[in-house]
């Protein structure tokens, strides 16, 4: 069945790259600019995510404050940077995109 | 004294958020997959075994979109290479742990539980932290599993369900995250410009912008810090 022939194949590309360093890499040791560099990864990885759904959800580019999703977006952002409350911050982007969605 | 099933609960209760923030996925990825032709069994089953929600919602765009199956499994390598650094940055936490701690935790080691368990690893210390990972791994898992079986009988019912917006959960669990660590500027430098690259660089074939935009981001932070530190050594002389 074809379907599963696709998810082996899914899995057998997902679970060795979790797996490379966490039961391998006892042998390894990174360089001190490779510890340095994987700080990094989060903040970067999330934004380039973040940054063209939010700006442009609909495939071009939509700047103006009716776009749910950018200002649902900065809601998330700033409540998330002035009270470090994850679940806070979602639930607020969520009543403002609701409300935005709505109207 | 704090017990390993008191770690393991202290992992499920850092990750409540992660999991009300990846529900919705699991709910839309469970009903995708069921109005694109997937079989019920074959969803959860993508979901069981694979265990990874951005690289599940590419597969069935392309499965319905009818690529071949080597083309899905070489998307998936690339949309999941990020897992590479997440299994790098925990190495060094995880390397006294047993061999079999490291497997089984690799395995469930995605997104939101690298968020978390980094987060308490770095701030907060090793005590009981394969326990810890553990709460936060099964926690995440069940969650998964849990909402794309509500997803697979919303869509086996309810056609028309992908109109509803629910895409911006994501977006709001990932800028959640994120903004908090951009109190530091060189953090603040690698998230401007991987987002800016992300931008300029849409639709790349094989979601190849996002590699390249987390890379130039990385690198904007390096440079800042970089830039920093001669500042500060300046300043100190």
């Amino acid at each position: 069945m074809k379907y599963w022939l696709v998810i082996f194949g899914m899995a057998a590309a997902t679970f060795p790259i979790r797996a490379s360093f966490l039961v391998f890499g006892n042998r390894l040791d990174f360089p001190p600019l490779v510890r340095r560099a994987l700080h990094y990864v989060p903040a970067a990885v999330l934004s380039a995510l973040i940054v063209p759904m939010a700006l442009m959800p609909k495939g071009s580019l939509a700047l103006a404050p009716d776009n749910p999703y950018l200002v649902g977006t900065l809601v998330a952002g700033v409540v998330a940077f002035a009270t470090r409350k994850t679940l806070l911050a979602i639930v607020a982007s969520f009543v403002v995109y609701g409300m935005m969605r709505l109207i | 004294m704090k017990t390993p099933a008191s770690h393991f609960l202290a992992g499920l209760r850092d990750t409540l958020p992660m999991m009300v923030g990846a529900a919705p996925f699991g709910l839309i990825f469970g009903a995708l997959a069921v109005s694109a032709g997937v079989s019920a069994a074959a969803t959860i089953g993508m979901s069981a075994l694979v265990f990874a929600g951005s690289s599940q919602f590419v597969a069935v765009s392309l499965l319905a979109a009818g690529a071949a199956w080597p083309v899905i499994c070489l998307t998936t390598l690339v949309v999941n290479l990020r897992h590479a650094l997440y299994s790098a940055t925990l190495q060094p936490y995880a390397k006294d742990w047993p061999l079999a701690w490291r497997w089984v935790l690799s395995f469930w080691l995605t997104d939101e539980t690298f968020a978390v368990v980094e987060h308490r690893f770095r701030y907060h210390g090793l005590e009981g932290a394969r326990w810890y990972q553990l709460g936060s791994s099964l926690s995440m898992y069940g969650n998964w599993l849990l909402w794309t079986v509500f997803g697979v009988v919303l869509g086996s019912n309810l056609p028309g369900l992908s109109d509803w917006g629910l895409d911006f959960a994501m977006l709001a669990t990932f800028a959640a995250i994120v903004a908090p660590q951009l109190r530091q500027r060189p953090v603040l430098a690698a998230a401007m410009t991987a987002g800016a690259t992300a931008l300029l660089l849409q639709g790349m074939p094989y979601k190849l912008d996002l590699m390249a935009a987390a890379f130039t981001g990385i690198c904007a932070g390096l440079l800042l810090e970089r830039l920093q530190n001669t500042q500060t050594a300046g300043e100190a002389a």
